[in-house]
């Protein structure tokens, strides 16, 4: 580490913490900017789908939250392993931060799908492979948290939900396939996702407009409520050389 | 352009409920979530805030 | 460390733990009356149909299974981490990984073996044939030692937390789901005259995989209850 920053320096939370506050506002405008961009595209320069009408523009929401919420599994369990493994307490702080966001998203894909569903199929729910594999991910993210939530010590509350997050990679792929096997037993139930193969390039643009603005949104949330983590966690002001504003707000009120 | 009116773009092609309650339903989640954020970060810092002044008041005490 | 004084440990450990469920066999007779109150109840609350029975039996015995074995999940590891052994068995030099699978097998022989051998007689109660009761006990053989392997992850994560009944069912109902499928899967395919080989083939593959996988987890979270 001769040439440029030292990245390392910014594995420790006193120093990622300041890092952090001057993101945010950077990852937060760029994301309202896509995401006005976005719906801009998604509502006036998208044509009508010839299949499905007007209803399809529900994928500029749920298209985008479901790609997130499980991105943001994989990249909590990463944050998990790297903790449990290099014994990081920013990695753990990191997992913390990414569930609620992960939790939300997947629960927002489940409502937009229920929502698309019911004009498309005629049905608000069918247990397809994508739907079981992300109602069963809403309920890992519920057990991370509810876990992490049950544990008072804190060491123990965060690797033994890193514990959990990792098991549960493994899972969701398996439950994918063993899915879409069943329905491949019981014919019936099988319905077609197919959004319609050919999507005119300003649609696939919109949708793609809005993952990007989803993700820099799910990175500015999770900065921010890493730094309330971080906040929480130490009681006794530790950040001596970067001190956070609630420390020098403090000394200014003395 | 495909709209010709507001109403018509509301109506959604008799989408409308559908395509709005998903919009409304993230933004509303968006938003809530930034609005706890606000709230559990004053939260904190008033915490650690008390804690600070707290010990400080002991040691001179 | 020399490969027989690892199997003299791991060996042990199964004897111990079937010794202590002998004294206390009521315990091992819970779960097994509880499987049977519960597939007992759906006749009741659907009607005796025989087609819907036959329908619906495979789902039924195999969620009851699977809930059967949940709630035996809070004694796999409690006993010992309350009176102290489990931090022993933690320092004893052979992996613990070995000595957790141990553990596991005891306890898949004192709360799911009894399971399978009752799946016939309930199978009975709702109409299944002969060949399906086949495939029933078979599934059930392939899937309750997985449902135990990935059990004792929940429950050691949740050891002496509090409200761990709850918790550990809400941890471990999700990572129980494939077996589910499959188990299931196989009676009824093999009602519906496809035959349930494909499904228990893949049964058999989650049980290879949680026995390679699920001690390694388990004893990771015994290490951080334990810490």
């Amino acid at each position: 580490m001769s040439t440029g920053i030292n990245w390392l320096k910014y594995s420790s939370p006193q120093a990622f913490y300041p890092l952090a506050g001057h993101l945010i506002p950077w990852f937060a405008c760029v994301a309202v900017a896509l995401m006005g961009v976005g719906l801009y595209m998604g509502f006036f320069v998208a044509p009508t789908d010839f299949q499905q009408g007007e209803a399809y523009r529900i994928i500029f929401v749920h298209v985008p939250a479901a790609w997130m919420s499980m991105f943001l599994y994989v990249v909590m369990a990463v944050w998990a392993g790297i903790g449990m493994g290099l014994n990081a307490r920013l990695s753990f702080m990191m997992a913390q931060a990414i569930a609620p966001t992960g939790a939300m998203f997947t629960f927002l894909a489940l409502l937009t799908g229920a929502m698309w569903g019911k004009p498309t199929w005629g049905a608000w729910w069918v247990w397809d492979a994508r739907l079981t594999s992300e109602l069963i991910l809403l309920f890992q993210y519920a057990g991370v948290m509810l876990l992490r939530t049950s544990i008072d010590d804190v060491r123990r509350a965060d690797r033994a939900s890193a514990v959990f997050a990792l098991v549960g990679v493994v899972n969701v792929p398996i439950i994918y396939f063993s899915v879409q096997w069943w329905n491949t037993l019981h014919q019936g139930a099988s319905v077609s996702m197919a959004t319609g193969s050919k999507m005119a390039s300003t649609m696939l643009t919109a949708m793609l407009l809005m993952t990007v603005a989803f993700w820099l949104y799910s990175i500015a949330v999770i900065l921010a409520r890493v730094r309330c983590v971080m906040i929480e966690r130490e009681s006794s002001p530790v950040w001596n050389d970067e001190k956070p504003a609630v420390i020098q707000e403090t000394v200014e009120a003395r | 352009m495909q709209w010709g009116s507001a109403s018509e773009f509301f109506a959604m092609g008799g989408y409308g409920l559908y395509v709005w309650t998903s919009f409304v339903a993230t933004a509303l989640c968006m938003v809530w979530e930034v609005l706890a954020l606000w709230r559990r970060r004053a939260a904190a810092c008033a915490e650690q805030r008390a804690a600070l002044l707290g010990g400080t008041d002991e040691t001179t005490a | 460390m020399s490969g027989s004084s690892m199997w003299e440990a791991v060996s042990g450990i199964i004897r111990r733990d079937l010794l202590l469920a002998m004294r206390r066999r009521s315990d091992a007779a819970m779960s097994v009356f509880f499987l049977v109150i519960v597939v007992s109840l759906f006749p009741l609350g659907v009607g005796p149909e025989p087609a819907v029975l036959r329908t619906i039996g495979p789902g039924v015995l195999w969620v009851a299974a699977l809930l059967a074995c949940l709630l035996s999940l809070g004694r796999v590891f409690t006993a010992d981490y309350l009176d102290g052994v489990l931090e022993q068995m933690v320092l004893i030099p052979q992996p613990l990984a070995l000595l957790v699978g141990g553990k596991v097998v005891a306890h898949w022989v004192i709360s799911g073996f009894p399971i399978v051998l009752l799946s016939p007689l309930l199978g009975l109660q709702f109409g299944l044939s002969g060949e399906s009761l086949g495939v029933l006990v078979m599934s059930l053989l392939l899937g309750t030692p997985t449902l135990s392997m990935i059990g004792a992850i929940g429950a050691a994560l949740v050891l002496g937390v509090r409200g761990s009944g709850l918790l550990v069912a809400l941890l471990v109902l999700p990572l129980y789901v494939p077996v589910l499928i499959f188990g299931a899967g196989a009676v009824t395919s093999s009602m519906a005259g496809i035959g349930g080989e494909a499904n228990l083939s893949l049964l058999g593959a989650c049980l290879v995989l949680s026995l390679f996988l699920a001690p390694w987890a388990t004893a990771a979270a015994l290490r951080i209850a334990l810490e």
